[in-house]
């Protein structure tokens, strides 16, 4: 089977320049082809793994697309009701405050129905990272109108585009909670380049390595792609997502070091 | 050695908490079982065993908390009022399908909706047949005194680890609020990390690479892996219902009518059951400890010895639904119930007895 991908010189030990991590397990992923959550996940696995915390970190993932995210990690996991990661987050931190705890949370889940858990976890200065991955529509239940879904946009419970009289405006939550004393680093990201990826990964990095500080919520939001959902191509769905969503989720840090970077 | 003090219902349970070793309190402020969490604050456990007491922003939030420090192997329980316990019923349905330990106590005020803060027992369907959604049950302590408030927290704990399974303390707002002496065993130590580990080997608190990794959830996608956590699910209760049973009867041995009550109201009956035998009516009683497991056997014997027995709760009906499939049809079963927040009298427990099982 072997011999389809790679010819047999380049597979030798000596040739291997990169390689999956062992903490993403091997093993297909239930995503679509061309979706960013796969990304995402390998990122956050080489965080862990380049910083050795493993074994000290505890993830939670949503309901949603990455719902079956603690078949991926090859970490110690639970699988929160929808919406309440961080709620689940809260306790699991402050019982076992020396370890590294995580959320990985999609747009509805965050920024709909858990609401509430969002912002208090935020607003108390829980010390854990949430990863908020924003593709602006409900992925896994087939393409339902989410909050962050944009003006216009088209999904199965906005056929013909979202009606902002309506439907109300797009909820730009990272704005909201990087407002909250109780965030210390609070970014928007991307995968759809290889310069986006290694930003994301260097967000995913600090946002770990603010957890020693304990000065409160690392947020790293991922403005990713959902072809599927927004029925494009791959490359279609990215640069669409580049021209449209780009606008209304600006990307680069909102707080640093707990204070609001000022945009020129 | 223990100590005897004289405290609150909700105080009890709150105190009991912190000697029973407990890791984590998360709540949410309701009428009448505020005084757990305010007495949790006032004692400040976090400075002394390091127990986390944390108010939550809604009891959704607080049984999710639940969820997430029972998926790491720690001792960790809330408390709430029916309104509140109606919040978390979907967090006590995920608890019972990821198989997690957790202390769930329910001070019950009269309902539906808003209701009242008055004391009921209209809880009893929702804390015995799930709640939430799925085939799932929690095992239930209905305790009479302040006394079983505090004891049903350490027992609790200890059946909750034992069976992986949540657990409720079913309560009401006048033993939650009534002030009785208590006797408080001395305070266990938590366990340590390392001991929360050993105790837990199924748990989420950080993986070894001398295992694989640990998986809290209730998912499984695929029908025959569901059916398969289903049937592990009823096999545990099964085995609750064999071993778990409690109860409690006073003056069976001569009796020729049975009140069956729980919690509160069996306390008014066996004021009843004074004035009964004063006019030489021979009553006893039988009181369910466990609700579930219910007593189902050990009432289902009784009721082949008596000529009626009437079942006195403060609800519209819904313990009589267990006695009656316990018993079956061979004699009188009624039901006497007071309801909204109102606490029956002993006086209307007796003329009931009389006017539906012995006149009836």
């Amino acid at each position: 089977m072997e011999e389809k991908f790679a010819h047999p010189e380049l597979r030798k030990p000596e040739h291997l320049v990169y390689k999956t991590t062992d903490l993403m397990v091997d093993c297909p992923l239930s995503y679509c082809p061309g979706c960013g959550h796969g990304v995402v996940h390998r990122m956050l696995m080489e965080v862990l793994e380049e910083k050795e915390i493993a074994s000290k970190t505890i993830g939670v993932n949503p309901v949603g697309c990455s719902v079956l995210a603690y078949d991926f990690m090859n970490i110690d996991m639970l699988g929160a009701a929808h919406g309440r990661a961080p709620a689940v987050a809260t306790a699991i931190k402050r019982l076992w405050p020396d370890h590294y705890v995580f959320t990985y949370q999609g747009d509805g889940d965050l920024a709909a129905i858990g609401t509430a858990e969002t912002i208090h976890a935020c607003n108390r200065g829980e010390n854990f990272t949430i990863i908020f991955i924003n593709n602006g529509i409900y992925g896994m239940t087939g393409g339902q109108m989410a909050p962050t879904t944009l003006p216009g946009m088209r999904t199965s419970t906005s056929p013909y585009g979202r009606d902002i009289e309506i439907m109300g405006h797009p909820l730009k939550i990272t704005e909201l909670i990087a407002q909250l004393p109780g965030t210390y680093y609070v970014t928007r990201q991307s995968v759809q380049t290889p310069s986006a990826v290694r930003k994301t990964k260097k967000a995913l990095r600090k946002a770990f390595d603010l957890q020693d500080q304990k000065k409160g919520i690392s947020f790293v939001e991922v403005v990713s792609n959902c072809n599927s959902g927004w029925k494009m191509t791959p490359v279609q769905s990215n640069i669409w997502m580049e021209e449209n969503m780009f606008p209304v989720y600006p990307l680069g840090d909102i707080k640093v070091d707990g204070e609001l970077v000022t945009r020129s | 050695m223990g100590e005897l003090r004289l405290m609150k219902g909700n105080e009890a349970v709150a105190e009991a908490a912190i000697r029973a070793g407990c890791d984590g309190y998360f709540g949410y402020p309701i009428t009448p079982q505020s005084e757990v969490m305010e007495y949790l604050m006032v004692e400040r456990p976090y400075e002394t065993s390091g127990m986390v007491v944390l108010q939550a922003e809604s009891e959704v939030a607080a049984i999710n908390m639940l969820y997430g420090g029972a998926g790491t192997g720690k001792m960790v329980m809330t408390s709430s009022s029916s309104p509140g316990v109606s919040l978390m019923q979907e967090g006590i349905s995920y608890l019972a399908g990821a198989e997690l330990p957790a202390l769930i106590v329910n001070i019950v005020r009269g309902g539906p909706g808003l209701g009242t803060i008055q004391p009921s027992q209209a809880d009893y369907f929702q804390a015995v047949k799930g709640g939430g959604h799925g085939d799932y049950h929690m095992i239930v302590y209905a305790p009479a005194s302040v006394q079983e408030m505090a004891d049903f927290v350490q027992i609790g704990f200890d059946v909750a680890f034992k069976y992986r399974t949540p657990v409720m303390i079913l309560s009401d707002g006048a033993i939650g609020q009534m002030m009785e002496k208590v006797y408080l065993a001395d305070p266990v130590a938590r366990l340590t990390d390392e001991e929360v580990v050993a105790r837990c080997p199924w748990a989420s608190n950080g993986r070894p690479m001398s295992r694989g990794h640990n998986i809290i959830t209730s998912l499984d996608l695929d029908p025959a892996g569901q059916e398969r956590l289903n049937l592990v699910l009823q096999e545990k209760y099964r085995e609750i219902e064999e071993t778990e049973v409690r109860f409690e009867m006073i003056d069976c041995e001569d009796a020729e009518y049975i009140f069956v009550a729980f919690g509160l109201s069996a306390r008014i009956c066996q004021k009843a059951m004074q004035l009964a035998r004063n006019k030489g009516i021979k009553v006893g009683l039988f009181r369910p400890i466990t609700v579930f497991p219910f007593p189902k056997n050990e009432i289902r014997e009784l009721g082949l010895k008596v000529k009626g027995m009437l079942v006195v709760e403060m609800n519209a009906g819904q313990m009589i639904e267990d006695v009656q499939l316990s018993v079956g049809c061979n004699i009188p079963i009624k039901h006497y119930g007071r309801f909204g927040g109102i606490i029956p009298t002993p006086d209307e427990v007796l003329k009931a007895l009389e006017e539906k099982i012995i006149g009836g």
